[in-house]
């Protein structure tokens, strides 16, 4: 059986054959993804649910494990309206402008050492250039859907969403200069060593920064202003419905899941174990692959995205500007600077 | 034959007809649209050349930045097509002239006797780890630090002369700053005051 | 406060990180959820749910038609006709309340002089047509027989309060 396949499988031409590969490795990454995506929107629920002494949803299947797939078929049996007066084909094709980049995103990710699609040396740009590829998605949704609230939505969402992108970026260009590559995975092993060789210590304020502005870029809570339902209902969603509103969701969390990873490969070495050079440690858990170890990291950065949604208010707008433009940048500036002279200067451990 | 030739005649044929929908297109956001999407296939084609970071670079900042806020404005404006459209056939010749002039002095500058492959040569194939960031990097920050130092210090001028052009204080508008209204204590204010009871009259 | 501790602070995220502590603590605290249709909270015997009338032990109807319920009623819910009976006593012939004006106030049971309209504790109804909405007469009295049992005691043990 598995010669005859064999057999079948050297008849395909050589290009196609690296084509199929690679269409295989995108499916075994974007499928883990959309599970990840609807099993996070069962754990935004029970973990704000917990912590508001609720238990959240527990019905559809055992302690409510097959609620995201309820939630799913739901979205996907309702009717597609679209607004009288919207512009149809930009209303339809917003939403898949919204998941395309961050699905495509995740091609220069490395999941372990080795574990990557693409292993492109400006993989730090490409990441930056996609993700504020997002913002398309959102503005072109307020507009074509002819309502007032998706388009006071889709203004303040890319208002914010290029504001943070600033910030955003000057803290990868720390990182990248204390790495000395754009490549995630020579960032990730220029960070091997323990916990403390790690990039959250020497650049802790860009760590902070990264983060909150990645809250922002993916419109979380506090930063959800674009959602706002209080003043604009739903933000640029408010005209969406069944599988089109589904994508946004998507996108949103294939997004939150993007910034988590992306964060825990810069800043919080990937996928390296933290006892790494610690003796005894070391040996105790040096059977954990390394992807265990991301995903840890990961998990842990998602599941403060969720903490951070049930503690804090929505900021004012004019706050999260004040906030971007008058915090974020300048500490990130002053920051660049003190790495700049960390790295001249090559002080250990972290930039020698 | 491999398969570059093709991506690059599918890719310049979409960033040809893109740019032309940029000025035929009626709707103004359509058009905003469309030059994000010959921004996208330009560094497509950048891409097919090895100019990775100029390609990556040129989706974030046009497509990712200047142009998300061109179609901001865009979108606010409510155009009146039929206003924009009058006097189209006065200002013809003008904007003819104008128009062939610009082809001419492209013509001059762009044509093959200055850019053909025979003046500049096949661009060289580079391995796998060529990186043409660093290239990049050691061009601008040696042979043309200078113009490059200008060009910062023309950059920076302009950021400085748009805000202070645009900023305006108003000594007369009233608000309230939380931050301080939250680190205030009560020593600030309330005083307790030591008085002798008086006597009763 | 000096301004250097308040910018240590501020930079520290510290308040972000005390409200962080609060909510991760009750991340942890038993959780107060009533399963509902497997479990249900206590009710009071003053709770005020769907309407019944009563009899007296006899058997006879407890309403006289004074319409002092009709009066009351603040949302206009309640319609009483009332005719003298063969036995020359005077009865309801319609006793009508409209559910969807009802605000369960209450008012039309500390109205009746002969406890004759009460609200009992059953709050779990339903209607599939906008005419079941309507509580007759018939409706509320077999409503009162049925819980008879229950609202004797709930009045019973009121009955020092009011």
């Amino acid at each position: 059986m598995i010669e005859l396949l064999l057999s079948i499988w050297n008849l395909v031409p050589e290009a196609l054959q690296t084509l199929l590969i690679i269409i295989l490795k995108i499916v075994v990454i974007a499928v883990p993804i959309m599970l990840t995506v609807a099993y996070i929107t069962l754990a935004e629920r029970k973990v704000i649910g917990y912590i508001q002494v609720r238990i959240g949803p527990n019905r559809v299947g055992p302690r409510g494990l097959l609620q995201p797939i309820a939630d799913g078929l739901k979205l996907v049996m309702k009717e597609i309206l679209i607004p009288t007066n919207a512009n149809r084909f930009l209303f339809v094709i917003a939403p898949l402008l919204a998941l395309a980049p961050a699905l495509a995103c995740w091609a220069v990710i490395p999941f372990a050492d080795g574990w990557v699609l693409a292993d492109i040396d400006a993989g730090l740009l490409y990441v930056l250039a996609l993700s504020s590829m997002g913002v398309y998605g959102l503005i072109i949704a307020g507009w074509a859907s002819n309502s007032k609230y998706a388009f006071l939505g889709s203004i303040r969402s890319a208002a914010q969403m290029v504001s943070y992108e600033i910030a955003m970026g000057f803290a990868l260009v720390g990182v990248l200069m204390a790495a000395g590559s754009m490549n995630l995975s020579t960032i990730v092993e220029s960070q091997s060593g323990s916990f403390l060789h790690w990039f959250w210590l020497p650049l802790f304020p860009l760590f902070l920064v990264y983060f909150i502005a990645g809250l922002a870029e993916t419109n979380r809570a506090p930063f959800d202003v674009a959602e706002g339902e209080s003043e604009i209902v739903a933000g640029f969603h408010v005209e969406y419905s069944g599988m089109a509103f589904a994508l946004f969701f998507l996108a949103e969390y294939a997004n939150m899941i993007l910034i988590s990873i992306l964060t825990a490969i810069m800043f919080m070495g990937g996928w390296l174990s933290p006892f790494q050079g610690i003796p005894l440690l070391e040996d105790l858990f040096s059977f954990v692959p390394g992807i265990v170890w991301i995903l840890l990291k990961t998990s842990f950065l998602l599941l403060l995205f969720l903490w951070f949604r049930a503690t804090f208010p929505r900021y004012r707008y004019d706050q999260v500007m004040r906030l971007g433009w008058k915090v974020f940048i300048p500490i990130t500036i002053a920051w660049i600077l003190v790495v700049g002279v960390g790295v001249m200067a090559e002080i250990g451990p972290w930039f020698d | 034959m491999s398969i570059e030739p093709i991506l690059f005649y599918i890719f310049s044929t979409i960033l040809v007809l893109a740019s032309a929908a940029v000025v035929t297109v009626r709707n103004p956001v359509y058009a905003a649209l469309c030059l994000v999407l010959a921004f996208f296939t330009c560094a497509a084609v950048w891409l097919l050349l090895e100019a990775e970071f100029l390609a990556l670079v040129l989706i974030l900042v046009y497509v990712g930045a200047v142009m998300v806020l061109f179609l901001f404005v865009i979108m606010m404006l409510d155009i009146n097509l039929v206003r924009a459209k009058e006097g189209f056939i006065k200002y013809l010749p003008a904007g003819g002239f104008v128009a062939f002039l610009i082809l001419i002095e492209m013509a001059v500058v762009l044509g093959p006797e200055n850019f053909g492959i025979e003046v500049t040569g096949e661009p060289l194939k580079h391995a796998a780890d060529y990186s043409n960031t660093k290239e990049l990097g050691v061009a601008l920050y040696t042979h043309y630090a200078y113009p490059f130092e200008i060009a910062g210090a023309l950059l920076l001028l302009a950021i400085v002369a748009a805000i202070s052009l645009t900023m305006r204080r108003r000594p007369d508008s009233k608000y309230q700053d939380p931050a301080e209204q939250v680190a205030v204590k009560r020593e600030d204010r309330v005083r307790l005051v030591k008085m002798p009871s008086e006597n009763k009259q | 406060m000096s301004k250097v501790q308040y910018y240590l602070k501020s930079f520290l995220l510290w308040e972000l990180l005390l409200g962080l502590k609060l909510t991760g603590k009750y991340f942890f605290k038993t959780k107060i959820t009533v399963q509902y249709p497997e479990e249900k909270t206590p009710q009071s015997n003053r709770f005020r749910g769907l309407h019944a009338l009563r009899r007296y032990p006899n058997g006879e109807e407890r309403c006289i038609a004074c319409k002092l319920c009709e009066a009351v009623c603040p949302a206009l819910a309640i319609t009483i006709d009332a005719e003298p009976r063969e036995d020359g006593s005077r009865r309801t012939t319609r006793y009508d309340i409209d559910l969807f004006k009802c605000i369960y106030c209450g008012f039309c049971e500390e109205a009746c002089p002969v406890d004759a309209i009460v609200e009992t504790r059953v709050f779990e109804y339903t209607f599939e047509t906008r005419d079941e909405s309507v509580m007759t007469k018939e409706k509320l009295l077999a409503h009162g027989d049925m819980h008879e049992k229950q609202i004797a005691a709930d009045r019973a043990q009121d009955a020092k309060f009011r």
